[in-house]
């Protein structure tokens, strides 16, 4: 066997290869993150809202981009793609074909001087061909990496950007490169490509201008689209009053071979709807659709307030065509409702697309030796969610099935796991830990401050006279040192300032010029290789929030940027080191409850070696997962179960606990000590993380006749049925949404149509005469479970459709039980005689989960369902850290999704445990012991809950769990709170003095 | 100082996460708007201090922005409601001390809103040029209500 490579390539730099790569590089291994494209973000970079939060996609992704370009373990490759691969899992050797971007890419400061001098014109794709880009451009503007691109297709080589390029960064000549890449594993997340709707003419794209897909539309909605974020029409500019959104388009359609559904269509058209009526109350918003699949955590509520709140108008129908009028470029749709046909005009329309595999799947595939599934996108087992057919080539994402963006980045964090369990011997062995010089102890020195103005070419030169600001700083206190510079970010730059530190002794740096944002972190290095500490720097912002907005008043603008540039001294003068201290980690962790997400996670987390302790409330392993005795298109879930509890058994890392609970938790990340109960004896362990995977059960209904007749059943009643072969009816009827979808329980349980539609199939083959009908809301059979529906339906199920206000009766007759179901299509209640009632009921959370909550101090959602720390980019995470959900207890899912879930929460977990230590953050809060009165303000605001009070009564800061955010600060009625880097004085002398004061004036 | 010379000064305590790089998305896409503000950067802005605020009137601040998260958005899941109801409350006191509380402002900025951000300032300066320098910019004092 080759020897094992401690390095990963990952494919596709969306949301969730990017997640993929942070996880990988945090936990000790190499990461090459490969993108086609000039950039990372993917998708998401497009997108303006996320649902169901209506949070900016932009604001919480760029923090992440942001952090995987600055990684010094994640290597960017983009304009890149894999030709070739040899070796085995474990050892791979890739060839990469990177395409010249013709841009130096250590150069380019990203500073846009030579797309704003550039001549051509070229339709920008990123807004999806709504707006123009230059010849010489970047993807989008908070690109990650920073670098400018030729798109030599329409670059006319006039040679303007090499003139105006101070940078010198213009490499026209450079061509194709080969590069070699050895890797251990592999992970593919390049993602979806969209529907193209030409190919369904019916409706126009392409021929009318007011057609749009949904993935244009969301570029319309954000406020650095094509029009500012205001919503108009492409043919005249006018802001329509009646948009229709039309669901399903190259989705759950057989003629185009697009038979499954795309999973986030509903939902996506739904926010954007919404955000529409946030923009325009007045707009008359109208989605067309079959079925709402709403069945995501709290989507449901979501789709409730678009209808209640936001008056979003739902119309169950296909629209058959679209057509224009030509005199006012309205459109006519075309429809059926009960009434009959119907044509509506609209100002807009929105066509909701779906999803495709990648466009070179075929070829990733081929090249690689993976195996598709019938519809190219990639193929994995309902056990095995990221494994690909190829050992050592993982997945995530979009790739393996369409799903939303918590669905990725949960896989992404699993398939980091995946890997490190089979590199896991080699962590550490390619990464770089830089060592730095010792800091110098500058506490007793008077500052002595130097400055460094950015020309940044003329982004900021061409405006604000820069020797007069330079001259004008040398005039303020304690400030001994004053140059200017071309480019301050550049390397050359670097190697100056350190040597002026160490020249001057200085030992406050104040850096104007761009946004602390994307270069704090890299000025923050070079001071610190100058042997000071990070916190003794200072960024004045004097491009993004002064010349560039202030072009056409030079003299203004220089008068701002040196108030700017002396509010920053003000605060540099205060500065003081701040200590990073270290906290051990113990590298074991617990994880609670035994059923699959749990035993999942315990032996993911074994796999790399860390030690785990599983705890199980009954007197045996496998939860939930004993009651499922086949699943469509899986192996038998019976065996696997035996299988997994015999590792589990073997793996002698693992200690399980039967018959046990938590007693008490206290401690903090890397430091968690838990008493449990086994089986009436104490025990304490010691670990440094938590996983949740306390599950979730099934409902007992209370209506129905269930528990008065025992013909009434629930799902997992006639499945156990099925699987012993005691199954006797000529007539089932089965009725969904028992105890979902109400307005007790609002939200859907995900998983009951799928499970009837299984049980419908299987009762189809054992006894073929049978007659099944099956009462529903919605079929919100999603992603490729959409097939098993189409063949439920050939094979003869009836599907009929009911709403709350005609729920079916049930009744007992004459020792027979009747059903009566209004039938929406022939307008009539119609009676069925079953010998079985079947019974879809929700799924509901753990009796326990309160009191569990409490003990972690973590949420519940109103649901009872624990409540992840942010819905789309941290789904497998607690805010409080060192804490992981997975499984039933986020949400109803199927067990493809809890493995899923519980590989993420193993992979975040991992990036903990594999580190001997943690650095805590220096800018955090710290309290004045003779200050704090003990009131308990601060206590209860701290959203992190990283304050406590001693023995004494006294708040007491938490240092691990503080985040820095400062709002308990702003609170303290004593003032005894300091925020550390922004303190009270520091925060003041910078504003003031940006007023032309001192705090003592 | 006669109104149509006069040139208000801002201080704006913005956001790290949404607010500050929403400005500076500003900048990126080269929308230009007064001169007139002066940014300090907060992690958060619940980490907004009524003092900060005071300190900056009686310096001679005519204006003071705050600006955080949409709801819902803040990086530290609640920062932005507590400066809400800072705000309210401030604006009141502002009231007692005889400053117009339209000088007080708090608004939400999301990293994509570039173009909000500066019909902010904008809107902000064009207001307060209304109004005239703030009572205590001209070497007034606080003058509390009774
Ligand atoms: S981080 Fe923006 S308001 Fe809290």
């Amino acid at each position: 066997m080759l020897k094992k490579i401690g390095a990963v390539l990952v494919v596709g730099g969306g949301v969730a290869g990017v997640q993929t790569s942070l996880d990988l590089a945090e936990s000790g291994f190499k990461v090459y993150l490969l993108d086609e494209t000039s950039s990372i973000g993917g998708v998401m970079a497009q997108l303006d809202k996320t649902f169901p939060t209506n949070d900016c996609s932009m604001c919480i992704l760029a923090p992440k981009l942001v952090g995987a370009g600055r990684h010094p373990n994640i290597q960017l490759i983009t304009n890149a793609e894999i030709k070739k691969l040899q070796g085995e899992a474990g050892n791979f050797e890739v060839t990469v074909a990177k395409k010249s971007g013709y841009v130096n890419e250590e150069k380019c400061t990203g500073c846009g001087i030579c797309a704003q001098k550039c001549p051509i014109e070229v339709i920008d794709e990123y807004n999806e061909g709504l707006g123009v880009r230059k010849a010489i451009y970047l993807k989008y503007p908070q690109a990650v990496p920073l670098v400018y691109t030729i798109d030599r297709e329409r670059c006319i080589g006039c040679g303007t950007c090499r003139e105006v390029c101070k940078a010198d960064a213009i490499e026209i000549g450079s061509e194709k490169e080969t590069v070699i890449l050895n890797v251990g594993s592999i992970v593919l997340a390049p993602g979806f490509d969209e529907f193209d709707p030409n190919l369904k003419s019916e409706y126009g794209y392409g021929r009318f201008s007011n057609v749009l897909s949904s993935i244009e539309f969301e570029r319309i909605l954000n406020a650095s689209g094509p029009y500012g974020g205001i919503i108009l029409r492409p043919s005249d500019g006018e802001i329509p009053r009646k948009i229709a959104f039309i669901q399903c388009v190259g989705s759950r359609d057989a003629k185009i071979g697009n038979n499954y559904c795309s999973s986030t269509c509903c939902m996506y058209a739904i926010k954007e709807a919404v955000i529409a009526k946030e923009h325009n109350p007045q707009l008359q918003c109208t989605i067309f659709f079959i079925d709402a699949r709403a069945y995501g955590k709290e989507f449901d509520a979501y789709y409730d307030r678009a209808e209640g709140e936001y008056d979003v108008r739902f119309v169950r129908s296909r629209v058959s065509r679209i057509e224009e009028r030509p005199s006012s470029s309205n459109l006519i749709a075309k429809y059926v409702n009960d009434k009959g046909p119907v044509n509506e005009e609209f100002d807009l329309v929105v066509l909701s697309v779906g999803m495709n595999p990648p466009k070179h799947a075929e070829d990733l595939a081929r090249v690689l030796g993976i195996e598709l599934n019938e519809y190219d996108f990639c193929s994995t087992q309902t056990f095995s969610p990221l494994e690909t057919s190829k050992p050592g080539i993982y997945v995530c994402g979009a790739f393996s099935s369409p799903k939303n963006i918590q669905e990725s980045v949960a896989q992404a964090s699993g398939a980091a796991a995946k890997v490190a369990g089979l590199i896991s011997q080699e962590k550490g062995t390619l990464t770089t830990v830089k060592e730095y010089p010792p800091e110098r102890e500058v506490s007793d020195e008077a500052p002595r401050i130097g400055v460094f103005v950015c020309r940044c070419g003329i982004n900021i030169g061409g405006v604000i006279n820069v020797p007069e600001v330079v001259e004008y700083v040398r005039t303020l206190p304690d400030v001994v040192y004053a140059e200017e510079n071309l480019y301050t970010c550049s390397q050359d730059a670097q190697k100056r300032i350190l040597e002026t530190i160490e020249e001057h002794n200085l030992n406050r740096v104040v850096v104007a010029s761009c946004t602390p944002r994307t270069h704090e972190p890299l000025f923050r290095e070079t001071v610190r290789d100058a042997r000071l500490n990070i916190y003794l720097f200072e960024m004045a912002n004097i491009r993004d929030q002064c010349s560039w907005v202030h072009m056409h008043e030079p003299q203004k603008a220089t008068e701002k940027a040196k108030d700017l540039v002396r509010a920053t001294i003000a605060k540099a003068r205060l500065l003081k080191p701040l200590p990073k201290p270290l906290i051990n980690v113990t590298p074991v962790g617990l994880v609670i409850g035994g059923g699959l997400s749990g035993m999942t996670a315990a032996l993911d987390l074994a796999k790399q070696g860390f030690e785990v302790h599983l705890v199980e409330r009954e007197k045996e392993l496998g939860g939930n997962l004993r009651h499922i005795h086949y699943i469509l298109g899986s192996e038998d879930p019976q065996q696997r179960l035996t299988s997994t509890i015999k590792e589990i058994s073997e793996n002698e890392k693992i200690h399980v606990y039967l018959n046990t609970e938590l007693v008490d938790v206290t401690g903090y990340v890397g430091n968690f000590r838990t008493t449990l109960n086994c089986n009436g004896e104490r025990k304490e362990i010691e670990h440094g993380i938590a996983i949740v995977a306390t599950g979730a059960h099934e409902n007992k209904p209370t209506e129905y006749l269930y528990g008065v007749d025992e013909r009434v059943v629930t799902q997992r009643e006639l499945e156990e049925k099925l699987a012993k072969g005691d199954f006797e009816a000529r007539t089932v009827v089965m009725i969904q949404c028992v105890g979902s979808r109400n307005d007790e329980r609002p939200n859907c349980s995900r998983i009951c149509c799928a499970q009837a539609i299984k049980n419908a199939l299987k009762i189809k083959e054992v006894s073929p005469k049978t007659d099944v009908y099956i009462l529903y809301k919605d079929i919100r059979t999603y992603g490729f479970k959409e097939d098993f529906y189409r063949e439920a339906a050939n094979k003869g199920v009836l599907f009929i459709r009911y709403d709350n206000e005609n729920k079916p009766k049930v009744t007992q007759e004459n020792g027979n039980l009747n059903v009566l179901v209004w039938e929406p299509v022939i307008e009539t209640s119609i009676p069925i005689e079953p010998d079985l009632l079947v019974l879809s009921v929700a799924t509901i959370p753990n009796p326990d989960n309160k009191r569990m909550a409490q003990m972690l101090k973590v949420p519940l959602t109103e649901d009872g369902f624990f409540l992840e720390a942010h819905v789309k980019l941290r789904p497998v995470d607690f805010a409080t850290e060192g804490i992981f959900l997975c499984g039933l207890a986020h949400s109803p899912m199927f067990v493809e999704e809890s493995i899923s879930q519980a590989c993420g929460a193993a992979g975040r977990a991992m990036t903990i445990l594999s580190k001997e230590t943690l650095e805590v953050e220096g800018a955090i809060a710290s309290i004045d012991e003779n200050l704090c009165v003990g009131c308990g303000l601060c206590v209860s605001l701290c959203p992190y809950r990283a304050i406590e009070k001693d023995e004494k009564g006294t708040a007491r800061v938490i240092d691990v769990l503080c985040k820095g955010c400062g709002t308990c600060g702003a609170s303290c009625p004593k003032r005894a709170i300091m925020i550390r880097y922004f303190t009270d004085e520091q925060i003041l002398a910078q504003g003031l003095a940006a007023l032309g004061r001192t705090p003592h004036d | 100082m006669t109104k149509s010379a006069f040139k208000p000064k801002i201080v704006g305590f913005l956001c790290n996460w949404c607010s500050y790089a929403g400005a500076d998305l500003a900048g990126v896409s080269r929308i230009q708007y007064p001169p007139t503000l002066r940014i300090v950067r907060v992690m958060c802005s619940g980490r907004v201090d009524p003092v900060f605020v005071l300190e900056a009137f009686r310096s001679g601040a005519d204006g003071v922005l705050v600006a955080g998260c949409h709801p819902g958005d803040c990086h530290y899941l609640s920062g932005n409601y507590k400066a809400q109801r800072r705000i309210l409350m401030l604006k009141k006191v502002l009231e007692q001390l005889g400053l117009e509380p339209e000088r007080l402002r708090l608004e939400w900025v999301s990293a994509s809103e570039g173009d909000r951000f500066a019909t902010i300032v904008k809107d902000m300066t064009e207001e307060i040029t209304k109004l005239g320098p703030s009572p205590l910019s001209v070497g007034g004092h606080f003058n509390v209500k009774k």
